[in-house]
């Protein structure tokens, strides 16, 4: 069993209370901005909690063993997803009942023909961008994410006291795992659409879900192996070796330069084909002197410093230098996420502030504490599992 | 380097495995060992120096980004580029950086191709795969199901044998040194 550590507790709730002060002050001086810091810092932890569960899931599917024996820590980061969820649908909500205004599609009149605000691109996407469909779509993505979630972490509790080497219920966990990731596969494309693409509502791009797919993958990686490496260091999982550690890494430095990859390759055909309705995405965020900055700082510490540092063997095996990067790409990332919402909301007004990592922080705490009280009820090590021996025996 | 070797024929991996750490503790000299597949750990146990192919791998891959780098400078911005300047979506093409993005593919691919092929090239070089060379192995059978162990037969040979008896070799010859 984990024992929570009391410093732990403590730390986050000074965080959560920080994270409620910010925003009650963020909503009282400018609640627009509040909305958008609260949904861009809502769908980062939630793209961590929702990576962790496609995991999992992986896993399953893949017939991997490798990653068994602290499977039970992206387990606990999955009990993040119900509160992110929820969160996720009350803003959505929200924004269709006009107390706030975030997506710009949803302004009563833009659509219809007569009205002084009509706007003919806007209006030849109203088959996909019309509010029930839109409200429909997210609770459909967020209940079925976390029903999974539920049933995954379920499942992995009943092999526990299954026995033996738990089959049975590995076999059940098999084929939720391949429902969720076909429903992943469509859902994690049309999610960002709806939330994040549609807030630049001219603009578009077809890969963007596969670029938001890859900065979850980054994150989640990133944020397994930091908690991985945290909970080891309190002595918990003792069979956790450096092969575990080695493949943790790995996919860290490859999922960086996945998503450099995508940025890339979104950032260039824009750039050639130079069409105004693309190029304005770009635009509003290289022109402005608010965004400027942190546009590039993010490529270059989400692509520059997994790459340069966690380039050879050695350092993938370095827990020290593993903690170091993780921790400044999930700070890269998160700035990038601030910059998927706030120019398309905020134009020139946004500004990364004390409010937004006030904010940021709240989230760490009730991510933390969430996580380890999660953590905390169940065993931290697998009883029966298939591959429980194999990856005892890890070695690369 | 003796001039009689001995060859040890196994047919599992593990038991090759552990006889050659049985070996090793007893200081023999172990030349080769021929499998037809790559036995996980075995390196280790012959105690071979940390390959250097990541480090070669490193060095093509910086070849390849300067080789593309100035290929594309040369043809678009400075050599070609000069004598028949192309205008390609409007695009600036007087100065490299303005022009960089469109040049990162290129380059990419570069590096991509100079570390992939280098590498196999070294590869082959490095295990003596050049064309027109001919197989290493001692005994054919090390392409099909067997495991042959070749060890320096200088001192303590009737120790030695013992040693591969006892550790499960179904087969122990004797044969002249041919290198």
């Amino acid at each position: 069993m984990y024992k929570q550590n009391n410093n732990l507790k403590t730390i986050s709730l000074i965080m959560i209370i920080i994270g409620l002060v910010s925003l009650l002050v963020a909503f009282l001086t400018d609640a627009h901005s509040a909305w958008v810091s609260l949904l861009f810092n809502n769908y980062f932890f939630m793209g961590i909690a929702l990576f962790a569960v496609f995991f999992v899931a992986l896993q399953h599917v893949a017939e991997a063993g490798w990653a068994t024996i602290f499977k039970r820590i992206p387990e606990a980061i999955m009990s993040f997803l119900p509160i992110t969820g929820l969160i996720m649908l009350v803003i959505v909500v929200a924004a269709a009942l006009h107390l706030n205004h975030i997506y710009h599609w949803m302004e009563p009149g833009i659509m219809d023909p007569n009205a002084p605000n009509y706007d003919k691109i806007i209006a030849g996407k109203e088959a996909y961008l019309n509010i029930p469909f839109f409200l429909i779509r997210s609770f459909i993505y967020v209940t079925i994410w976390i029903y999974c979630a539920k049933k995954l972490r379920d499942i992995s509790l009943q092999g526990d006291l299954e026995g033996g080497i738990g089959e049975k219920s590995y076999f059940k966990g098999l084929r939720v795992s391949g429902w969720f990731i076909v429903f992943f596969a469509v859902s994690s494309s049309t999610a960002s659409w709806d939330w994040i693409m549609s807030i630049d509502t001219h603009w578009f791009s077809t890969l963007f879900g596969w670029y938001i797919f890859s900065e979850w993958a980054t994150i989640g990686f990133a944020t397994i192996l930091l908690l991985t490496l945290l909970i080891n260091k309190q002595g918990y999982l003792p069979a956790l070796n450096d092969s575990h550690i080695h493949d943790l890494g790995k996919f860290v430095f490859a999922f960086s330069i996945v998503w450099t990859y995508m940025w890339f390759s979104q950032f260039m055909l824009i750039w050639y084909a130079n069409i105004p309705e693309e190029v304005t995405y770009f635009m509003q965020r290289i022109e402005q002197s608010n965004y400027r900055f942190l546009f590039w700082f993010s490529l270059i510490i989400n692509f520059l410093v997994p790459t340069i540092l966690l380039m050879s063997r050695d350092a993938k095996r370095n827990r020290d230098r593993l903690i170091l990067v993780c921790t400044i790409i999930l700070i890269g990332h998160w700035i990038n996420s601030y910059l998927l919402f706030a120019p398309g909301t905020l134009n020139d007004q946004g500004n990364l502030g004390l409010l937004e990592i006030g904010l940021g922080l709240g989230f760490v705490g009730l991510f933390l504490k969430v996580f380890f009280s999660s953590l905390s009820k169940r065993n931290i090590e697998l009883k029966s599992h298939p591959f429980l021996d194999e990856s005892k025996h890890l070695h690369t | 380097m003796s001039n009689k070797v001995i060859h040890a024929i196994y047919d599992d991996e593990e038991i090759v495995l552990k006889s050659v750490k049985i070996l090793k503790e007893n200081n023999f000299e172990i030349n080769e060992v021929y499998s037809p597949f790559p036995i996980h750990g075995l390196d280790h146990a012959l105690e071979l120096k940390e390959t250097r192919m990541a480090i070669t791998a490193f060095i093509y891959g910086c070849i390849g980004i300067t080789f593309g780098g100035l290929m594309i400078y040369y043809i678009m911005i400075s050599g070609i580029g000069k004598s028949w300047p192309m205008n390609i979506g409007g695009k600036p093409n007087f100065t490299f950086y303005h022009n960089l993005p469109s040049f990162v593919p290129i380059m990419f691919e570069c590096t991509v191709l100079f570390a992939a092929h280098l590498m196999s090239i070294t590869y082959f070089f490095r295990n003596k795969l050049y064309p027109g060379s001919t197989s290493k192995s001692p005994d054919p059978r090390t392409t099909d199901d067997k495991f042959l162990v070749e060890i320096n037969a200088d001192k303590d040979e009737d120790d030695l044998k013992k040693i591969l008896k006892k550790s499960g070799a179904i087969e122990i010859n004797e044969e002249k040194n041919e290198k």
